[in-house]
């Protein structure tokens, strides 16, 4: 990425850039949700696994899209690296600190260096506050400016960054369009300088037109301000467009992990085969000929998933071992792991 | 005019669009009115509360000193009724349209007192019981279910017997009464904007639970809290007057509605209007508090925001 060049115009970065220590690692992460029965006398009958031993690491100013079909846990891996929902087991080292065994109060105040923009441009934000006090919430929190002035003109600058006008301070979310709310969510997330933001599905809810506004303008913020960011997305085009490396996860793990170009060209596990075999191409000649690996059945339940590889129930080249032991993610490549004992 | 724009009102039923006839002025603007606010309950609100502020300086007469020459006096408009007493005389002589305007007082304390502690009490357990949950929300939510157990009436009147009757108690009484809907529905409605993105977004910004509860739960649930509020007045000025006719709401000499309809029991054959009055003032507030809730929760309601 561009992390020679911005190494100068970013805000205070703790870790150091160069000595190449992870921004994020996250190691064997699983959210197991419990599945209670009884009315009276509650016993957990079972887990729904959505979140099921994953890993992976991430560089200052890094993107790693996050890709998988609905109810694969991307979404649950993203909150639980933010500790919104707490882990199961796992950890997740953030600027060198353990987060999952710190107090409540403590990652309040690391919550400065992290943020977050939602797929729902309308949920996310809180009906009755202006966007003037959205974006400055963070500011607020952890008071980060000494005067009213100060705030605001801070307020200013970020609704300045995200390309909205500072005279919109005052609006409620309401008068803003999908695209307008979807920036206020970047402005807020941005207003404290983190170092990591997830987005979790930043662009799938808005138009074409303004999915490409979007997604530049989280480039242009990435480099500005040496942004590393977890981008959660079906969307395998826009994932291809914005990310550095990226990882497929299949009920709950990650099945291939690779830089862009490589798992683009030369993808290896078979769902991520047919992940990629379902994106339309543009050029018809080529949209005829394209080859669809189209998947039998759904995808199983998490609260039972199948033994060994979770993937052999729809897999096409699935043998009598898949079944067995669940297969490790190794190195087949430089930086191309994948979790397959066929290739 | 009230009461001829609540007849079209009627005319054009319920639920139907307002249009206009081809009138002019005041009566076109108060038509259009009718159909969007609740005016007849509005003017007797206004009217409840004028009498209850200004008592003193718009009775005519005094609530309390008993004058013997002049008892149980018809209304005016009857045969035997005077202009002096508009609404007759109760069987102390006492002038009725007085003692109703002094009443409105203790229905005003009502609303002012109870109701609002009760609402800010409820409405605090209700945050915490939704946002925190577990065994906060066990035992807060248990104690409302015992309390909705709990026989009103008979616990009140067993308290008032024991301490003694005072306008105070039956306030705090009342407060007691009021407070378990809002924790209920506060807490409900919690329950569902914990999981808006906009709250965990909150907490990735840093905030604390309190600031969450105060900026982020509360602005969302005070829509719910005002359509309790406005409903459960009506209910709560029924109860007041119940333990004042039962005789362990306010004590007497002190006007209020319930005890008036209570003196009035005896002489229902000779003097209607003791009783009948404050039973019809009762009636008429507590309806107008019934309808201003149901308009509050019509408006409030976000499918029918966008017609209003």
């Amino acid at each position: 990425m561009t992390t020679a060049t911005n190494a100068s115009t970013v805000t205070p970065v703790k870790a150091d850039v160069t000595s190449g220590q992870p921004l994020l690692a996250v190691e064997g992460l699983k959210v197991h949700f419990p599945v209670n029965r009884g009315f009276i006398l509650q016993r957990t009958v079972g887990h729904v696994k959505a979140v099921d031993g994953i890993g992976f690491s991430l560089k200052h100013g890094e993107t790693l899209g996050l890709v998988g079909e609905s109810g694969s846990g991307k979404t649950t891996a993203g909150r639980a690296i933010l500790q919104l929902t707490k882990p199961t087991a796992g950890k997740v080292t953030f600027e060198g600190q353990e987060l999952t065994t710190m107090k409540p109060d403590a990652i309040r105040k690391m919550r400065r260096r992290m943020g977050i923009v939602f797929q729902d441009p309308y949920g996310s934000l809180n009906p009755r506050m202006t966007a003037g006090n959205i974006v400055g919430e963070p500011l607020i929190v952890h008071r980060l400016f000494t005067s009213k002035a100060e705030y605001r003109e801070k307020v200013a600058e970020l609704l300045q960054v995200v390309g909205l006008s500072p005279a919109m301070a005052n609006r409620y979310p309401h008068e803003f369009s999908g695209g307008q709310r979807q920036r206020l969510g970047v402005a807020r997330a941005l207003a404290a300088r983190p170092s990591l933001i997830v987005l979790d599905e930043p662009v799938s809810a808005l138009d074409v037109s303004i999915q490409a506004q979007v997604i530049n303008l989280l480039q242009d913020l990435q480099e500005q301000f040496n942004l590393a960011y977890i981008f959660i997305a079906h969307d395998l085009s826009v994932v291809r467009h914005i990310s550095d490396r990226v990882a497929v996860m299949y009920l709950g793990k990650i099945v291939e992990i690779a830089t862009r170009d490589e798992i683009y060209k030369n993808p290896l596990h078979p769902y991520t085969k047919a992940l990629l075999s379902a994106v339309p191409a543009p050029d018809p000649v080529l949209e005829r000929k394209r080859e669809r690996i189209v998947l039998k059945g759904d995808i199983p339940s998490p609260l039972n998933p199948p033994s060994g590889c979770v993937f052999h129930t729809r897999c096409p080249i699935a043998i009598d071992d898949c079944k067995g032991d669940v297969p490790p993610l190794r190195e087949v490549g430089p930086e191309h792991w994948v979790a397959c004992i066929r290739v | 005019m009230g009461q001829e724009t609540a007849a079209q009102k009627v005319q054009i039923g319920a639920g139907t669009v307002i249009r206009p006839s081809p009138g002019k002025g005041v009566a076109r603007r108060a038509m259009a009115w009718s159909g969007r606010y609740p005016l007849l309950p509005g003017l007797i609100l206004l009217v409840m509360t004028v009498c209850g502020v200004l008592a003193p300086w718009i009775a005519p007469h005094d609530p309390i000193r008993p004058n013997y020459a002049a008892i149980a006096q018809p209304p005016a408009w009857s045969a035997d009724g005077t202009s002096q007493f508009l609404l007759g005389t109760d069987h102390l002589g006492r002038d009725m349209l007085t003692r109703l305007v002094y009443g409105a007082r203790v229905s005003l304390m009502v609303v002012l007192i109870s109701t609002t502690s009760g609402m800010l009490i409820g409405t605090i357990l209700g945050l915490v019981a939704g946002y925190f949950g577990g065994n906060i929300d066990e035992i807060i939510s248990r104690i409302v279910d015992i309390w909705l157990a709990i026989p009103f009436l008979l616990v009140a009147m067993i308290i008032v017997i024991v301490l003694g009757q005072s306008f105070p108690l039956m306030l705090l009484l009342l407060a007691l009464l009021a407070w378990s809907p809002f924790v209920r529905n506060v807490r409900a409605e919690v329950l569902s904007l914990r999981e808006r993105d906009y709250v965990a977004s909150a907490k990735i910004s840093g905030a604390a639970s309190a600031r969450i509860l105060l900026k982020h739960m509360l602005p969302n649930v005070t829509n719910t809290i005002m359509v309790i509020a406005t409903l459960r007045v009506g209910q709560l000025i029924l109860a007041e007057s119940i333990l004042s006719f039962l005789g362990v709401g306010v004590p007497p000499p002190t006007p209020a509605w319930g005890s008036m309809v209570a003196d009035g029991r005896n002489y229902l054959n000779t003097a209607w209007w003791i009783s009948s009055l404050p039973g019809v003032a009762i009636l008429l507030v507590v309806m107008a508090f019934n309808f201003t809730g149901d308009w509050v929760r019509d408006r409030t309601d976000p499918r029918l925001r966008q017609l209003g």
